[in-house]
C-alpha cells in the first residue's frame, strides 16, 4: 500500500496528493510518469509526476476529475492509500542527458495548459537547479483554474499567465501569448515544450511550425500496463507508430498526428459516461432510463 | 470400465453454456476416473515421456501412485519437478511433449498424463498439502525479475535449496502471462495460480509488485546496492506485433495483449470492475496461435460473433489441437487461407470493417512450412467492428537497454545458455520468453529450473 500524506484541492476537480513511493522516488526524472490503481477493482490510471522528494520518499501527483475512477479518487484523504502505484515509466525529459553548456546556450518555453502545468513543472524546476531559467505560458479557463502559479513563479525566469476569459493575467489562449512574445515583444526561443490537452498541444504545434521553433509535446493517450506489453497507447509519430508508455511520453510535436491521437483518447467515452452515471446514480442506477443505453 | 486402448473420457462444460460464460471448460477428472486412468499406464522403465516432459517429472512414478490411490505421494513425486502441476496439467501441450512420445499412443491412445497431473495437483490444493520447504537458508540473495512460469519456478526451486529470494513483478499482480494473458476459462485465478502461487511463498519467496526492472532501479542497482549476489531474469514477451497495413490505429483495432489483459488482468468482463472493454459484436482475430485461439474465445464470451483470419490453412495452425477443436466448439469461425489488407475506418475513427484478400499455399519457405501467396483479384470485404491482431511480440528493451554488459541478438531476446541460463553479464541468469521469444509456459518453466541450476553452482563456487 502506498500511503496518502497530503491531499490538496488546487482548483475546481483538480487535487493535488502527496504520495509515499520511495522506489519511485528514489529513480524518477522529469518527464516521466506513474500508474496508479485505487484498490482491488480500479483501474490502472496513469498520471504525471509534478514533483518528488528523494529523501522524504514521496512522490506528487495531480490530477483533474475527468471520469468515474478520478472522481472517486478526488474523495481520497490524507492517511488513505492507493493499492498500487508503479513507476517512474517512461523516458525522462530529453534534455536532462544534454551536454549542459550546449543546453544553457538555448532559450527555453514551456506551454502549460490546464493541468498540464503539473508535469511542466519539475521539467521548469530541474533546468532552475542547473542554472537554466525557462520562460512559462502557464494558461488557465478562468482566474479560479489557475494552478501552481507560485510555484512555478519561483522556478521560471518569466512566467506568463493568461485565462481564457480575460478573468486574471492577459487574456486569451496560450497560442495567442506565444505568438505575442514572439511576434511583437521581440523574444526569441529555441525550443518550445508544450503539455496541456491533446487540442492545446495541437494548435500550440501549427504555430511553432509557423514560427519554426522545435517543439516537444508529452502525450497521455489511453494505457493499460504502461510497460510495452498493450499496445493500447500507440500513435502515430511521422511513418512510426510508437508506444506512449515506453518511447514516450514526450515527442516531437509536430511529428505527432494529433487527430488520429484525439479520436483514439475518445474510444471509451461511451462506456467511461455510462460508468460516470451509475457513479452519481449509485443505488438508483438500473441502466433503464435510456439515456445510457443499459448497462447490458 | 473403458477399453486399454482409449482415455478416460474428461468431463467438460457443455460448448453452448460455456460459450457464455468465463467458468472452466475442462471439468477434469475424479479420483475414481483418475485411477481408471492411471491403470492404463505400462509403467514403462525407460520411459519415453519423461524424455518428452522440458522438467523430467517421473511421470510413471507418479502415475503409479495414482494407479494405487496415494495421490499425496503423488503429488510429492510431481513436486521434486515442478512448482506449478495444476498449472501445468492445464496448459502444457501434451500432445507434442510427454502424452506425444507415450508408447500407449502407437496402437492407441496415449495415458492423459496432463490431466492426471492437474488431478494431482487440484487434490494437494483443496487438501492444502503442503510443498517440502529447506530445513534451513545459506543466507544468499537471489533476485528474480518477473512472477511468470519461469520466475516463480526459478524461485521455487532457488528456495527448496535454501536461498533467499525475491521476486520483483512489475504489475500490481502476480503470475505474469497466467493471469495477464491466459484466460479465466482455462486457467482459473483464484482457485489455481493464486494458490500455486501461495505454495511458492510457503517455501519463503518474497514478492514485490509495481517494480518495473529497468525503471523503479535496475540490475545493476539491484546487485550493488540492495546486495543480491545473482539475478534471475524471466520477464517474458514484449511488445505486440502490428501488421503496418491502412487503419490499424483505428478506434476498435487491438493488440491481443491489450485485449486479453483488460478481461483477464483487470477483469473487464466482470461488471464489478472498473476497466471498460469494447467487446464488439463481430470480431475479427488476425492470426492462429494460442493467444489468438484465447482472444477469440473471451470475445465469444463477452457476446460476440467471431472469426479466426489466419493466412495459410488449418494444418499449419501454431495453436494446441485441443485449443481449436475447444474454440470450433463453442463456435469460432475459421476463416483460413485469408490476410488482411486494411482496416476500413468511419469518419468518427471507427472500424466498420476489414478489407482482406485470399490465400493459397506455395513452395515451402525457411520454416519448412508452404509459403502463403495471394490469389490475383480475390479481395473482399468482411463486416466487423473489432479487429484484434495476435500476431506475436518483439522483445521489451526495458531491462537489455539498462543493464551493463548484457548481451542480447539479433531478434533483440537476451543471449542465454540452454543447461544453465548464463548470460554475458557475471551473475546473472535469464530464460523463458526473454530468452527464447514467445513460447510455452511449460518451456519457460523449464528455463527456470535451468537458471535456478546455474545460479546455485555460480553461487556455490564463488
Amino acid at each position: 500500500m502506498y500511503e496518502i500524506l497530503k491531499a490538496e484541492k488546487l482548483a475546481e476537480k483538480i487535487y493535488l496528493m502527496d504520495v509515499h513511493a520511495p522506489r519511485v522516488a528514489k529513480h524518477c526524472q522529469p518527464g516521466q510518469f506513474v500508474i496508479v490503481k485505487m484498490d482491488d477493482k480500479g483501474e490502472r490510471i496513469p498520471l504525471t509526476i509534478c514533483d518528488y522528494d528523494r529523501e522524504a520518499g514521496t512522490i506528487t501527483i495531480v490530477f483533474q476529475e475527468v471520469g468515474a475512477s478520478t472522481v472517486k479518487m478526488a474523495d481520497l484523504k490524507q492517511g488513505d492509500s492507493f493499492r498500487d502505484f508503479v513507476g517512474p515509466l517512461g523516458c525522462a525529459s530529453e534534455f536532462i542527458s544534454e551536454d549542459l553548456e550546449t543546453l544553457k546556450k538555448k532559450k527555453l518555453v514551456f506551454v502549460a495548459g490546464g493541468v498540464g502545468a503539473a508535469p511542466v513543472y519539475p521539467q521548469v524546476k530541474w533546468l532552475h537547479e542547473h542554472g537554466i531559467d525557462a520562460d512559462v505560458i502557464l494558461g488557465a479557463k478562468t482566474e479560479s483554474m489557475v494552478i501552481l502559479e507560485k510555484e512555478l513563479e519561483a522556478v521560471a525566469g518569466n512566467l506568463y499567465v493568461t485565462t481564457d476569459d480575460g478573468s486574471y493575467g492577459r487574456s486569451g489562449m496560450v497560442t495567442k501569448v506565444l505568438e505575442d512574445l514572439v511576434g511583437n515583444e521581440g523574444k526569441h526561443y529555441d525550443t518550445c515544450v508544450a503539455i496541456g490537452p491533446m487540442i492545446m498541444m495541437k494548435f500550440v504545434c501549427l504555430l511553432t511550425k509557423k514560427l519554426e521553433i522545435p517543439t516537444i509535446v508529452s502525450m497521455n493517450p489511453i494505457m493499460v500496463d504502461g510497460t510495452g506489453m498493450c499496445g493500447a497507447c500507440r500513435l502515430q509519430v511521422g511513418d512510426e507508430i510508437k508506444f506512449a508508455c515506453v518511447d514516450g511520453p514526450e515527442f516531437d510535436g509536430h511529428l505527432v498526428d494529433f487527430d488520429q491521437a484525439m479520436k483514439r483518447s475518445q474510444m471509451y467515452k461511451t462506456l467511461e459516461g455510462r460508468a460516470m452515471l451509475k457513479l452519481q446514480e449509485g443505488d438508483t442506477h438500473h441502466g433503464g432510463c435510456g439515456n445510457c443505453g443499459g448497462d447490458n | 470400465m473403458a477399453n486399454v486402448l482409449n482415455k478416460v473420457p474428461v468431463r467438460e462444460q457443455d460448448p453452448k453454456v460455456r460459450a457464455t460464460n468465463f467458468e472452466e471448460v475442462c471439468l477434469g477428472y475424479n479420483q475414481e476416473e483418475a485411477m481408471e486412468e492411471a491403470n492404463r499406464c505400462l509403467g514403462c522403465k525407460n520411459a519415453k515421456c519423461v524424455q518428452g516432459c522440458p522438467v523430467s517429472i517421473d511421470i510413471p512414478g507418479f502415475i503409479k501412485e495414482v494407479k494405487e490411490g496415494n495421490i499425496e505421494e503423488a503429488y510429492k513425486v510431481i513436486g521434486k519437478s515442478s512448482a506449478l502441476p495444476a498449472i501445468c496439467g492445464r496448459v502444457c501441450p501434451q500432445e507434442s511433449q510427454c502424452e506425444g512420445k507415450c508408447i500407449r499412443g502407437i496402437k492407441g491412445e496415449s495415458i492423459s498424463i496432463g490431466k492426471l497431473e492437474r488431478f494431482v495437483a487440484d487434490y494437494a490444493l483443496e487438501h492444502d498439502i503442503k510443498p517440502e520447504a529447506a530445513d534451513s537458508t545459506n543466507g544468499h540473495k537471489v533476485a528474480v525479475i518477473g512472477s511468470g512460469p519461469s520466475g516463480l519456478t526459478c524461485a521455487g526451486d532457488l528456495a527448496k535449496l535454501g536461498y533467499e529470494v525475491t521476486v520483483f513483478e512489475a504489475l500490481h499482480e502476480l503470475g505474469g502471462v497466467l493471469v495477464y494473458g491466459i484466460p479465466e476459462f482455462r486457467l482459473p485465478k483464484q482457485k489455481v495460480v493464486a494458490k500455486e502461487i501461495e505454495k511458492v511463498k510457503e517455501l519463503g519467496v518474497k514478492f514485490e509488485t509495481n517494480v518495473v526492472i529497468g525503471k523503479s532501479t535496475t540490475i545493476d542497482q539491484l546487485i550493488e546496492d540492495e546486495g543480491f549476489e545473482a539475478v534471475f531474469i524471466g520477464s517474458g514477451a514484449g511488445l505486440p506485433m502490428f501488421m503496418g497495413i491502412p487503419g490499424e490505429n483505428a478506434n476498435g483495432v487491438f493488440s491481443a495483449n491489450e485485449y486479453l489483459t483488460r478481461s483477464n488482468l483487470m477483469k473487464a468482463f466482470d461488471d464489478s470492475y472498473d476497466t471498460p472493454i469494447a467487446a464488439g459484436k463481430k470480431v475479427a482475430v488476425v492470426g492462429g496461435g494460442n493467444v489468438a485461439m484465447d482472444a477469440a474465445r473471451t470475445a465469444l464470451r463477452l457476446g460476440a460473433e467471431v472469426h479466426i483470419v489466419y493466412r495459410r490453412s488449418e494444418a499449419e495452425l501454431p495453436a494446441r489441437v485441443e485449443e481449436v477443436h475447444h474454440a470450433k466448439e463453442e463456435g469460432v469461425i475459421f476463416d483460413l487461407l485469408t490476410n488482411p489488407k486494411e482496416i476500413l475506418v468511419d469518419e468518427n475513427g471507427n472500424v466498420k470493417g476489414m478489407k482482406v484478400i485470399k490465400m493459397e499455399l506455395g513452395e515451402p519457405d525457411a520454416s519448412g512450412r508452404r509459403r502463403p501467396v495471394e490469389i490475383a483479384g480475390s479481395e473482399y470485404e468482411m463486416d466487423v467492428d473489432t479487429v484484434i491482431m495476435s500476431l506475436g511480440t518483439s522483445p521489451n528493451p526495458l531491462i537489455s537497454s539498462t543493464t551493463k554488459g548484457l548481451e542480447i541478438n539479433r531478434r533483440k531476446c537476451i543471449v542465454a545458455d540452454e543447461e544453465f541460463g548464463k548470460t554475458s553479464k557475471e551473475g546473472v541468469y535469464a530464460g523463458g520468453d526473454a530468452v527464447t521469444g514467445a513460447a510455452t509456459v511449460i518451456l519457460a518453466m523449464g528455463a527456470g529450473k535451468a537458471g535456478a541450476r546455474g545460479i546455485d553452482e555460480y553461487l556455490k563456487n564463488k
